[in-house]
């Protein structure tokens, strides 16, 4: 049992605080501040800080690490799956115009918050992925030589 | 004293706190005060961020710098010894000897750069000013930062997600990415 009490229950009041700022980092990045990479950063940080009070059991028991696997291509996928759309579309590669039919602000706007959730979900794939690798590891000297 | 003086006060406070903790780190041997600093350095630097107006990169970095990279640098430190080992005067003189050269092409370069926060200079012109000009008719958003990083500049925010994607799965491949540590041994 885990004797630090005051960061347990501050931390379990924080933590959903920090996963809503990074929600609103990202979902108002067009109006102030932010985006998929400030918004991916910070939900990752959320994460971690899960993992370095709850343990990295909890941890792994909360995000599994093959989401984070999974994270990692998907956004890089609906990065350059919005592209394709878009060149099949009648457009250039990431030319957001075209995915709305009437041309018109819309289609900027739907690619936009498009890409942005690939970045997101790519940024916080990878923080969460490296921090599983770096964490998981015991020291070299007390495994097996090669 | 009105708030441009201020901020710009606040700018310099900023850089020599910046500086002096930078001394220490070169100074310190023990690796977890160094890892500590490095976050405070981080943090001091979003700081500055905030007072230069660069509310985007103030937010990455207060969360890269100060949040991730002292928890990996932690956890990398807990996987090798908390001392660092003395460095030789040669490798002492040799760093001198760069950071010198390095310094006098910086201040050498010094004269050529515009005025802090001037209005002709080229951040404040051309393709800059043509952004904000066109961002409103053609996106309709009011952020020009996104809009430039998601829209008009869409190719190079796709090649910097590769290059995240790149480095996590090098992280991957090198430690291995179940996070176990057995793995590894077997092999």
């Amino acid at each position: 049992m885990n004797p630090y009490v005051v960061l347990r229950v501050v931390s379990k009041l924080l933590i959903p605080l920090i996963f809503l700022f990074g929600f609103y980092v990202h979902f108002h990045g067009e109006y102030s501040p932010g985006g998929g990479f400030s918004a991916g950063v910070v939900l990752g940080v959320g994460v971690i800080l899960y993992a370095l009070i709850f343990g990295m059991d909890a941890a792994r028991k909360a995000v599994p690490p093959w989401w984070a696997r999974i994270g990692m291509a998907l956004g890089a996928l609906i990065f350059a799956g919005v592209g394709f759309v878009s060149l099949f579309m009648g457009g250039n590669f990431l030319n957001y115009t075209v995915l709305d039919p009437n041309q018109t602000y819309l289609g900027q706007h739907i690619g936009i918050v498009a890409v942005e959730f690939g970045v997101l979900t790519s940024v916080t794939a990878v923080i969460i992925a490296i921090f599983y690798a770096f964490a998981g590891r015991e020291r070299s000297d007390d495994t097996a030589e090669d | 004293m009105n708030g441009a003086e201020i901020t710009q006060l606040f700018d310099y406070l900023f850089m020599v706190m910046l500086l002096f903790i930078g001394l220490a780190v070169i100074r310190l041997q023990n690796l977890f005060a160094v890892v500590m600093l490095t976050g405070v350095y981080s943090l001091i630097a979003a700081a500055w961020f905030v007072s230069l107006s660069a509310a985007d990169v103030a937010i990455t970095e207060a969360a890269v710098g100060a949040g991730i990279s002292t928890v990996l640098l932690l956890a990398a430190m807990l996987l090798t010894s908390g001392e660092a080992k003395p460095t030789t005067a040669f490798r002492h003189w040799a760093a001198l000897v760069v950071m010198t050269a390095a310094g006098a092409a910086v201040f050498y370069a010094l004269g050529d750069l515009p005025v802090y926060g001037a209005a002709d200079s080229p951040a404040n012109t051309g393709v800059g000013m043509e952004y904000i000009a066109r961002t409103p008719e053609e996106i309709n958003i009011p952020n020009v930062v996104t809009a430039v990083l998601a829209s008009y500049r869409g190719f190079d925010t796709m090649g910097e997600v590769f290059v995240v994607f790149a480095a996590g799965v090098g992280v991957a491949l090198l430690l291995n990415l179940s996070g176990r540590g057995k793995r590894g041994e077997d092999n």
